[in-house]
């Protein structure tokens, strides 16, 4: 016996228990994750943990909070102006989205083939993909101001009325989804263009000498082509477009009397103007909720009505 | 998406190429000769209608305010080369430039590795916790970050980075979308290289390094552009952790000038522009990078 078992475990010394675990893939795996990984954790996973307590306290950012229970969340039920901001956001939301979707995809259709001057086309339409909302938003101010924009003064010298824009409450929501329709225009044409050159000629050939005009082969052929395309823009605007912040701070800041008031800025106007950040952080938890809901609904509709190539 | 996620992101232009309009040219030259079309009468308004505001941001930024107010508009007389040096004595964009150059390079380099060395890892490697530390990126992918904003700040806070760069940086060094992103990118590759590769005796550091980060070339770029378009242009957190004006960004700073200069357009123009030059030129010379970057950003999803 003890012979026998020389004999098999000499020639071929078994790893010790280290040596497996350096020849395994443990120790490289987590050398290898472990520096995104605590970053996640610090930034990521702690907020999320913290957040949720957040939500439960009344805390003003100094000292340490106090439990409330569901008190921020009942508060926010009954929040008038935070329903408004919900009313606000969903408004901006229902119209941004779909004129992105329709414009794009009109520009990246005519985009899609050969004609003079189509790299001087394409670099106008994608140039505004790299101006920060920032720099978009003192833009828009200028063109629009009431007295000096260059709107203004076009309105006036074609015998039309002058406009008060951003000043305006009834105009100013409008005026935020032209603007942002413009910064993300470019975004949406790029993601559309890139999803019809994926689309092989020949099925698009075939329509055509079936007798199908060019509307119906766009139609029947490229629309439900691009159907996974759209499903994508159409989420990941609406996500976007539920967190709209940036524009709103540098142009109106929530108003002219609440009329741009989204539900990111009133939270921002609790954090740090009241500094209720409990309060505060149970409206993200609502935003985020709602950017789920809405996120699994389109979800499901997609799965209906988009077909995938396999 | 209705795709299992673990189903590698399969890609018509070969492993870790782009998808998107690398053929664009060649198949829109295949498909005839440029001739006179209808298409132009929908997209000559629109295109200057999208090149109008940035044309009238430079036309301002010369003119003096007088100018500005005439219609049709009209080149200024003289060029306002001054509103420039206005711009860049009334506010410290040298500093702002600086800041937000240092704040870009850290994130696009710490994305680099770090969304790599992870991507990597959970793409190939079989380890206890791999596919937890998977989901827990997922989960944190989809939290919006306003809901994390507030207790980000306090550990922030808590760090001593609050009002410096380093809280613009450090919470910016690893996204986990990039990580999802490299990690589907990684899956496409064929392992019999890197296989190949270890039986020679080359470490896994060197594997990746040497042999499958070359083949990963556009999806790098993806993350580095995404990366930098980020950190140039981010503005809620900026604005919710600097105050002091020498350690802002150019996005926070401006809305700061605009703030203080709300009348005086020609010298806020130049700013804005001076603000966003560095980027424009940039797209401009690496236009087909970004378009391609950005056109990967949604195959992945799709």
């Amino acid at each position: 016996m003890q012979v026998a078992d020389q004999a098999v475990s000499l020639p071929v010394r078994r790893a010790s228990a280290w040596e497996r675990l350096l020849a395994s893939d443990h120790l490289a795996g987590w050398g290898f994750t472990s520096p995104a990984m605590i970053l996640i954790a610090v930034f990521g996973v702690a907020p999320i943990a913290w957040s949720v307590v957040l939500s439960f306290q009344r805390n003003n950012l100094l000292s340490g909070g106090t439990w409330i229970g569901f008190r921020n969340y009942e508060r926010l039920m009954h929040d008038p102006v935070f329903a408004h901001s919900v009313r606000i956001t969903v408004l901006y939301t229902v119209l941004f989205v779909p004129i992105s979707i329709v414009l794009s995809l009109a520009v990246a259709v005519a985009l899609n083939r050969k004609l003079w001057f189509i790299r001087l086309y394409r670099t106008a339409i994608f140039l505004p993909v790299v101006a920060s909302t920032v720099a978009e938003a003192i833009l828009f101010n200028w063109l629009l101001d009431p007295y000096f924009g260059i709107v203004n003064v076009a309105l006036v010298k074609l015998g039309l009325p002058a406009q008060s824009f951003f000043q305006d409450p009834s105009q100013a929501l409008f005026c935020i989804v032209a603007m942002t329709v413009w910064g993300w225009l470019g975004f949406c044409v790029i993601i559309y263009l890139a999803a019809l050159q994926g689309i092989p000629r020949e099925l698009i050939e075939a329509a055509e000498i079936d007798g199908a005009t060019h509307w119906r082969s766009f139609q029947r052929v490229q629309l439900p082509l691009l159907g996974p395309t759209t499903l994508f823009l159409v989420i990941y605007l609406s996500i976007n477009a539920l967190q709209l912040f940036d524009e709103i701070y540098v142009t109106t800041r929530g108003g002219p009397l609440g009329a741009t008031t989204v539900v990111v800025y009133y939270l921002y106007e609790q954090a740090f103007q009241f500094f209720e950040a409990g309060y505060a952080t149970a409206i993200a938890y609502v935003l985020f909720l709602g950017i789920l809901a809405l996120t699994v609904v389109q979800l499901l509709l997609g799965r209906r009505f988009v077909h995938y190539r396999s | 998406m209705t795709e299992p996620l673990d189903k590698p992101f399969t890609d018509p232009a070969g492993p870790g190429g782009f998808p998107g309009l690398d053929s664009l040219e060649a198949e829109i030259a295949a498909a005839g000769r440029r001739r006179p079309s209808a298409w132009h009468l929908f997209l000559a308004p629109t295109a200057a209608i999208m090149a109008f505001p940035f044309v009238w941001m430079l036309v301002t930024s010369v003119s003096t305010l007088a100018e500005t107010r005439r219609f049709p508009p009209q080149l200024p007389h003289a060029i306002q080369w001054h509103n420039f040096v206005d711009a860049w004595t009334m506010a410290p964009f040298d500093r702002w430039l600086l800041n937000t150059t240092v704040v870009a390079i850290a994130s696009v380099a710490g994305n680099l590795v770090f969304c790599s060395l992870a991507g990597y890892a959970l793409a190939r490697l079989r380890f206890i916790g791999g596919n937890v530390a998977f989901l827990v990126i997922l989960a944190t992918l989809m939290v919006p970050f306003q809901v994390v904003m507030i207790p980000t700040l306090l550990i922030v806070r808590s760090m001593g980075l609050i009002d410096s760069l380093g809280a613009l940086i450090v919470p910016n060094l690893v996204t986990p979308f990039g990580i999802f992103l490299l990690r589907q990118f990684f899956k496409t590759l064929p392992v019999e290289i890197e296989e190949a590769a270890r039986i020679d005796g080359a470490s896994r550091v060197g594997t990746l390094v040497k042999v499958v980060l070359p083949q990963m070339k556009a999806p790098l770029a993806t993350v580095a552009i995404m990366t930098l378009l980020w950190a140039w242009n981010d503005f809620l957190w900026p604005l919710i952790v600097i105050q002091s004006p020498d350690q802002m960004t150019l996005p926070l700073g401006l809305s700061t000038f605009q703030g203080a200069h709300f009348t005086n357009w020609p010298v806020l123009m130049a700013g804005t522009l001076m603000s966003q030059l560095p980027m424009l030129v940039v797209f401009v010379v690496a236009q087909r990078w970004f378009v391609q970057s950005l056109s990967v950003s949604s195959g992945i999803k799709g």
